[in-house]
């Protein structure tokens, strides 16, 4: 990645315990309830990861992409899996984008072409 | 793909591998490993008493993994001898030694491995094998190993990275998995990893590539529900195993680009908890020359033990019991998240 030119660096992910700096009360109860969702429950671990994996594609944030595609990995999930995960999370914003057409195809009757 | 001796490749050098763990090390500003154990108070690191005994039959096998930390290979030609397997013998009758614990390379390959462990199933000590599995179809010499385990109630024990072609064939060799899957459905149809037989088959899972491992339970589920419905192959256990940045596998970290970060994320890892249970504590490794070390990875960078009864013929249990364990960066691979040992997570 051309690091220079983006204001993504790669190394700023390991910084992100340090948000806390100027807040830290706000960040401990975030990174607390970070590690609950992400914990073994109804859930595996392994499958709330491959969550993640879809929803940074969705959000489109490189930390998140790097940090869930490691860690979906090292939880032992097949590549198969994690491309599926990657497109159920395309799909939905796929198909969030071509629902809204409905209120198009609305105006477009309205408008009585 | 040849060892690293044969390519003439620096890494060879045990030395100028922990010569890399201490520069990127430094680079980093990554604290020492014996820093890191005084900060917890678990300095300096002792043994609880040695109650296996690894040996080494040396490093002929007829695999070259890219992760193989022992740098084996058909090319390599250092077995252990009969007289060698003679003192090991004397010292796994010692009491309070309870397990023999056989690896190499491929230890089925040393012309007198069936004699050894002949003799130690006389002793009535538990034995372990690290079969790499394809050895199994190696040949006539090898065809009969399965009943020859069984007979002498071994626990085998086999490394199978991943329950999918793909990413085991990338870290094994070409068509390993497959190979591999046919000799689990042979130590299978015997007894071995069936429930009830008392044959145990545990498989060992290694992270194909630069990233540690994290869940040996689910990965286990997984490794059981994969492999018995797309092959009908059932085990035991499966022990999730960290790679450690030396020989074959600090190449790969090297040639990715990956040493820096994989290093430090082992440290960032470290975990205290598998730092009091690391395998060293209460196990030795004898080298294909009876050389004594703390574990297979100190041999593998010949950080032989220090002082008295540093050779297999002089083996003094007590004198071992009392020793100081020698360490060093790639120690953080045993302590990294659930910790990591020849029987997977300690933590
Ligand atoms: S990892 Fe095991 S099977 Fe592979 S080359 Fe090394 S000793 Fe042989
Ligand atoms: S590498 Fe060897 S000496 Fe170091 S902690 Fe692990 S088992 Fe112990």
């Amino acid at each position: 990645m051309a690091q220079e030119t983006t204001y993504y660096k790669p190394e700023d992910l390991k910084k992100f315990g340090n948000i806390g700096e100027f807040g830290p009360d706000l960040a401990k109860k975030f990174f607390d309830y970070y590690g609950a969702v992400f914990a073994d429950g109804a859930l595996s671990a392994k499958e709330k990861s491959l969550i993640a994996l879809a929803v940074s594609h969705v959000v489109q944030c490189p930390y998140c992409i790097d940090a869930y595609t490691t860690d979906t990995l090292e939880k032992g999930a097949t590549e198969e899996q994690m491309w599926e995960a990657i497109h159920v999370g395309a799909a939905i914003r796929g198909g969030a984008s071509l629902v809204h057409s409905v209120q198009a195809l609305n105006k477009v009757k309205e408008l009585g072409v | 793909m040849k060892s690293l001796l044969a390519r003439g490749s620096e890494l060879a050098s045990s030395k100028e591998q922990l010569k890399i763990l201490t520069e990127v090390s430094e680079k980093l500003a990554l604290p020492s490993f014996s820093d890191k154990l005084k900060e917890v108070g678990l300095y300096p690191m002792l043994p609880t008493g040695v109650n296996i005994l690894q040996v080494n039959l040396g490093k002929l096998c007829n695999q070259t993994c890219r992760h193989c930390h022992v740098d084996a290979g058909p090319d390599r030609k250092e077995i252990m001898n009969k007289e060698t397997m003679q003192e090991c013998l004397v010292a796994l009758a010692t009491p309070g030694v309870n397990t023999l614990d056989i690896t190499g390379g491929a230890p089925e390959m040393n012309p007198n491995f069936r004699w050894f462990v002949e003799e130690a199933s006389k002793l009535g000590k538990k034995i372990m094998i690290r079969c790499n599995l394809t050895i199994l179809l190696a040949g006539e010499k090898y065809k009969d190993l399965p009943e020859f385990f069984a007979k002498h109630r071994l626990e085998v024990v086999s490394s199978l990275p991943y329950f999918q072609k793909r990413r085991t064939d990338s870290q094994r060799g070409e068509g390993v998995f497959d190979r591999s899957i046919e000799a689990l459905r042979k130590l299978n149809s015997i007894g071995y990893g069936v429930p009830g037989s008392g044959l145990v088959l545990n498989l060992v899972y290694n992270p194909v590539g630069a990233f540690l491992t994290g869940g040996q339970s689910t990965l286990e589920n997984d490794f059981k529900k994969e492999l018995k419905q797309a092959h009908g192959v059932q085990f035991n256990s499966l022990f999730a195993i960290t790679n450690m940045p030396i020989s074959r596998f600090l190449e790969s970290l090297l040639e990715s680009g990956n040493i820096d970060a994989y290093l430090e994320k082992l440290v960032t890892s470290f975990n205290p908890v598998a730092a009091t249970s690391v395998m060293c504590r209460n196990t030795l490794s004898v080298g294909w020359d009876g050389s004594l070390f703390d574990c297979d990875f100190n041999q593998m960078l010949d950080m032989r033990i220090e002082g008295k009864a540093g050779k297999i013929s002089e083996f003094n249990k007590s004198v071992l019991d009392s020793r100081e364990i020698l360490l060093h960066q790639h120690c953080y691979g045993c302590t990294a998240g659930s910790g990591s040992s020849c029987g997977g997570s300690i933590a």
